[in-house]
């Protein structure tokens, strides 16, 4: 099992007290598979997430990631897991505004010291973007942005790809085209797929898919 | 509307208190730089003022000697006698004790109504102030200097100028040695008709019309002038920090402008509601900024006092009084600076779409585009200032060409970093250091104004101080030269002196006069010395350029010595003919180093001087001796002669004096140097603290794909201390240039000496290490904020409502 989270909970300090937003999760992923996590928002799905990346740490349970529970990790092995082993796909895209499409496409790869340039042409390719690779960001289409956050993190061939609305800042077709793109690629890699959404219609899409309802799975 | 977009506009303070923290501290520090230069020029140049209104010379037409040497008081009678309305007035230098004061003697009896500066035909005065041993009247704080010294009885008036004693002519006739001789006679404003004519019965007078401006206020523009400079310097480093603050917050509440503007509020009401900000906080800061100037001022007033009168014999109170016109001056420069530091803001919104979002990219795009209008403006400047090098001349000339090329470097900056950034990403390995060039070159414009304010206040620093060492190294070696002899005498009486001379003439190797007189030549104050025919002068003195066998000349009263300052003043050369005090001309035959002597100086052989001044004041000596019986020496011409320690001072003591007065006529400028210095690190400061804040969004990301935030804090660190290295860099060569500017042109222009530049690099690397320490702590905030920000905090990039 490539993932597996146990009896997962979390909670914000909040003007009111404490606001309990993971309750109990119990959850598992096996590698090549991919899972959608679908929910309202505030039902904790971004958090769970934040929490599977080693951004954030739970106030209780486990997270097993590649055998290695994760749950307790210094600010230097988190850092080190996010770089080697999960990648992250944003809704906001996030990508590095001083960089051009093609440092960008490069960057977690070299980061995570496995730079591929024969991988990175293939993904430029695939992901339509080998005539923009000497751009910047904010010279592209929402569409052609979050292409290059996707291939900045397959470029680094991690085990889990952590995404969080990859599609909710893109129209119907575009979004199903990046969707494509991803099952296609991660599949090709061998990686993990955990995807937030909101789409019922898109989560179908993918092997799995749980609900996450006031913070506890349903 | 208006108040409710008023009240939208102000809350973007609330929310950000550290960024409006800095705005406000920018603006204030900036006006009190400037306001308290305002300030010690205003109190120097009121105290000018009185001195040039002492009895009425302000009002009143004066008969004077065209060489400005003293006249006999037998012309006074003669023109009394002939039906003229005059007032015989003396004056002259003396000491008392430790005490130098300008003594001021006048004839209560005939003096005229208009010059009556003190009431002393009031009461019983009139009778002790005209018979022996006199009175003295002195304003407040000179007479409280006197009264440790032995002087006639002192009384209390006020407004007369510091540093000035009033008395009986006979009094000071006799205090100064001048038997019989007068200055200068006052003229009563309704003369008799038919008087005799002037050139009759005083041929050697000439008439001299009421002046507003005294000999100080001309002699000492170049200081005030060079004061005001600092400030301004000063005052536009300040502004670079409100430049930044504004553009930043404009660019910050983008969003709300548009909001603002899509609810309705006109373009037109949006810029003037933003004016109605900007003038609240410029009034405020302004207000709290003179406050902080009159401070500043109270502290640096000791020290600009004590250089007027070491360096122009310029008395000035050493406390301040407030002025109203110093705050109005205050609260208009930062209104005006405001408004100046935001026009390119404001302009941006007038003209900018306002649905462009606010991306950084955009943002540095926009800034490319001003970048390149920057480089063009900052090319023109610097070609202005080398066309003023070129053909330009005077104070002015000279300031202009420092203001060009510190602005024209500034201006230049960002386009000298952005190259140095992008040549550094070139050769960066790796994706961090490729990230990191890219990601400081995109910090650039955000903050490029602080940088070119750190750029001017290092190169201010960097040119200062070249200039300053220079002298100092130069003054050193002058000093050495022209203080060639072991001991140096000044005898209370005629009669003293002329035994200390027959005394010291057993026990030591010689003996040299240092007699001297005042007059004009060419058109200007000078004192003339005579020069005994000795090894000490031959040898030692700091000749610039001369004739062959020029001390023999000397001797035989072929020729005379003039200082620098006179030649350069007056484009004098060797070979030029001169007139000197009582019409006699004297050929040049060379010219010598006078450094810190704010007049001119003639120098001829000592039997030229008694021949033509027999009446020459002659109480001082200079002592050649073994350097180790000196001391010995001046204890025995102590014990013979009862004279006070301060009448015989050694070498060394007046070196030590000298320098004292070299440094502290620094002080200020080196004061003000630290200050802007402080400024600019504050402008660091604010910049990256209001920057920290937006990087969030470009931070995040990174800390997502495996950095720690200790790892980004110390990026974030490093590229702080990099920017600095690099303005730094580039600061050495701009500072050089001004250092240059200042030996080479303003120097020359204000002092009327050129001096030798010396480099150090020691101070540079001292002034390296002081910026980089102020930037890291300017950049440590930040980063310190950001090591320990909380996943959570970043996390919020990453959140769908944002």
């Amino acid at each position: 099992m490539l993932l597996r989270l146990h009896q997962i909970d979390k909670f914000y300090s909040t003007g009111e007290g404490p606001l309990h937003v993971l309750h109990g999760i119990d959850l598992s992923l096996e590698a090549g598979k991919s899972l959608a996590l679908t929910g309202e928002s505030g039902s904790g799905k971004s958090t769970l997430l934040h929490l599977v990346a080693g951004l954030d740490s739970p106030d209780a349970g486990e997270i097993h990631l590649g055998g290695t529970n994760i749950v307790g990790l210094n600010d230097t092995a988190l850092a080190a897991l996010r770089r080697g082993t999960v990648g992250l796909v944003f809704q906001q895209f996030n990508l590095i505004p001083s960089l051009d499409v093609a440092a960008n496409l490069a960057f977690q790869a070299r980061l995570a010291g496995r730079p591929d340039p024969a991988w990175l042409k293939v993904l430029a390719e695939r992901l339509g973007l080998a005539k923009v690779l000497t751009r910047y960001p904010e010279q592209l289409s929402s569409g052609q942005q979050q292409r290059v956050a996707i291939g900045r993190t397959l470029a680094a061939r991690p085990r889990l790809v952590l995404a969080d609305e990859p599609t909710g800042n893109l129209d119907e077709a575009t979004g199903d085209a990046v969707l494509d793109l991803i099952l296609s690629l991660v599949t090709e890699t061998g990686a993990a797929l955990l995807m937030v959404t909101h789409s019922n219609r898109l989560a179908n899409r993918l092997n799995a898919h749980v609900h996450l309802q006031a913070g506890r799975l349903v | 509307m208006v108040w409710t977009g008023l009240t939208a506009l102000l809350s973007h303070w609330r929310m950000r208190p550290v960024q409006l923290a800095m705005l406000l501290l920018g603006l204030s520090l900036a006006t009190a730089l400037w306001s308290a230069v305002q300030a010690i020029n205003g109190e120097a140049r009121a105290s000018y003022d009185r001195a040039a209104a002492i009895l009425g010379q302000d009002r009143l037409a004066q008969l004077v000697r065209e060489d400005g040497a003293r006249i006999d008081q037998q012309v006074f009678v003669r023109l009394r006698r002939a039906g003229w309305l005059v007032s015989p007035v003396i004056e002259g230098e003396m000491r008392f004790g430790d005490v130098r004061l300008r003594v001021l003697g006048i004839d209560p009896l005939t003096l005229p109504p208009q010059a009556q500066q003190v009431d002393i035909a009031a009461g019983d005065q009139l009778l002790p102030f005209i018979t022996a041993p006199g009175v003295l009247y002195a304003a407040p704080e000179t007479a409280a200097r006197l009264t440790e010294q032995a002087t006639p009885p002192v009384r209390v008036a006020e407004g007369l100028p510091p540093g000035t004693v009033l008395t009986d002519i006979g009094q000071a006739q006799v205090l100064l040695g001048a038997k019989d001789k007068i200055s200068r006679l006052l003229l009563w404003p309704d003369q008799p008709i038919g008087r005799a004519p002037l050139k009759l019965i005083a041929p050697g007078l000439t008439l001299r019309e009421p002046s507003e401006t005294g000999d100080l206020a001309r002699l000492t523009d170049s200081f005030h002038l060079n004061l005001t400079a600092f400030g301004f310097l000063a005052f536009a480093v300040g502004l670079f920090i409100v430049h930044s603050a504004i553009g930043l917050a404009f660019e910050q509440r983008r969003p709300v402008f548009r909001t603002l503007r899509a609810l309705g509020l006109p373009a037109r009401v949006l810029v003037l509601l933003l004016i109605a900000e900007l003038l609240i906080f410029a009034l405020l800061a302004g207000l709290v900024g003179v406050a902080l100037g009159y401070i500043v001022a109270s502290a640096l007033l000791p020290d600009v006092a004590a250089t007027l009168r070491g360096l122009y014999g310029a008395d000035v109170p050493g406390t301040l009084s407030i002025r109203p016109a110093v705050w109005a001056a205050g609260l208009a420069i930062a209104v005006i600076g405001t408004l100046v530091a935001a026009a390119q803001s404001l302009w941006r919104l007038w003209h900018l779409p306002l649905l462009a979002a606010a991306q950084p990219r955009a943002w540095a795009r926009a800034s490319e585009r001003a970048l390149r209008a920057q480089g063009v403006a900052a090319m023109v400047l610097l070609l202005t200032a080398a066309g003023i090098a070129q053909f330009g001349s005077g104070l002015e000339a000279g300031f202009a060409l420092l203001a060009a090329l510190l602005l024209g470097a500034a201006l230049a900056l960002p386009l000298v970093l952005t190259g140095i950034l992008h040549l550094g990403g070139r050769l960066a390995r790796g994706p961090l250091a490729e990230w990191f060039w890219a990601d400081t070159r995109q910090q650039l414009p955000g903050l490029s104004f602080a940088l070119m304010a750190l750029l001017l206040a290092l190169a201010a620093n960097v040119g200062v101080s070249t200039m300053v060492s220079s002298f100092r190294l130069t003054f050193i070696g002058w000093l050495d030269q022209r203080l060639s002899s072991e001991l140096y005498v000044t005898a209370r009486t005629e009669a003293e002196a002329t035994a200390i001379h027959d005394w010291l003439a057993q026990r030591s190797d010689a003996v040299l006069p240092i007699w001297s007189i005042e007059g004009r030549v060419a058109g200007q104050p000078a004192a003339i010395y005579g020069v005994a025919d000795h090894a000490t002068y031959r040898d030692n003195w700091p000749i610039l350029s001369a004739v062959p066998e020029v001390w023999d000349r000397i001797a035989t009263g072929e020729g005379a010595l003039i200082n620098e300052q006179l030649a350069r003043r007056q484009g004098l050369g060797l070979g030029d003919q001169i007139t000197l005090p009582g019409g006699w001309r004297a050929s040049i035959v060379g010219v010598y180093a006078d450094y810190g002597n704010p007049i001119g100086q003639v120098i001829i052989g000592i039997d030229t001087l008694v021949q033509h001044y027999p009446d020459v004041s002659r109480l001082r000596y200079a002592i050649r001796i073994a350097p180790g019986k000196a001391e010995a020496l001046a204890r025995g011409l102590r014990a013979e002669f009862g004279l006070p320690a301060q009448n015989v001072i050694d070498q060394a003591g007046i070196k030590v004096f000298s320098l004292k007065v070299f440094e502290r006529t620094f002080n200020v400028t080196a004061a003000l140097n630290v200050l802007t210095l402080g400024v600019a690190g504050l402008a660091m400061f604010a910049s990256l603290m209001t920057l920290s804040g937006m990087r969030l969004p470009q931070l995040a990301p990174v800390w997502a794909m495996g950095l720690t935030r200790r790892h980004l804090a110390w990026l974030e660190l490093s590229r702080g201390l990099l920017l600095a290295a690099l303005t730094m860099l580039a600061a050495v060569p701009v500072g050089i240039a001004l250092a240059f500017v200042l030996l080479a042109v303003v120097n020359v222009e204000a002092f009327g000496w050129r001096l030798p530049m010396h480099l150090f690099p020691g101070d540079w690397a001292r002034l390296a290490a002081l910026a980089l320490l102020a930037a890291g702590l300017a950049a440590a905030v930040p980063a310190w904020r950001l090591a320990r920000l909380s996943p959570s905090d970043l996390l919020k990039v990453f959140a769908h409502e944002r």
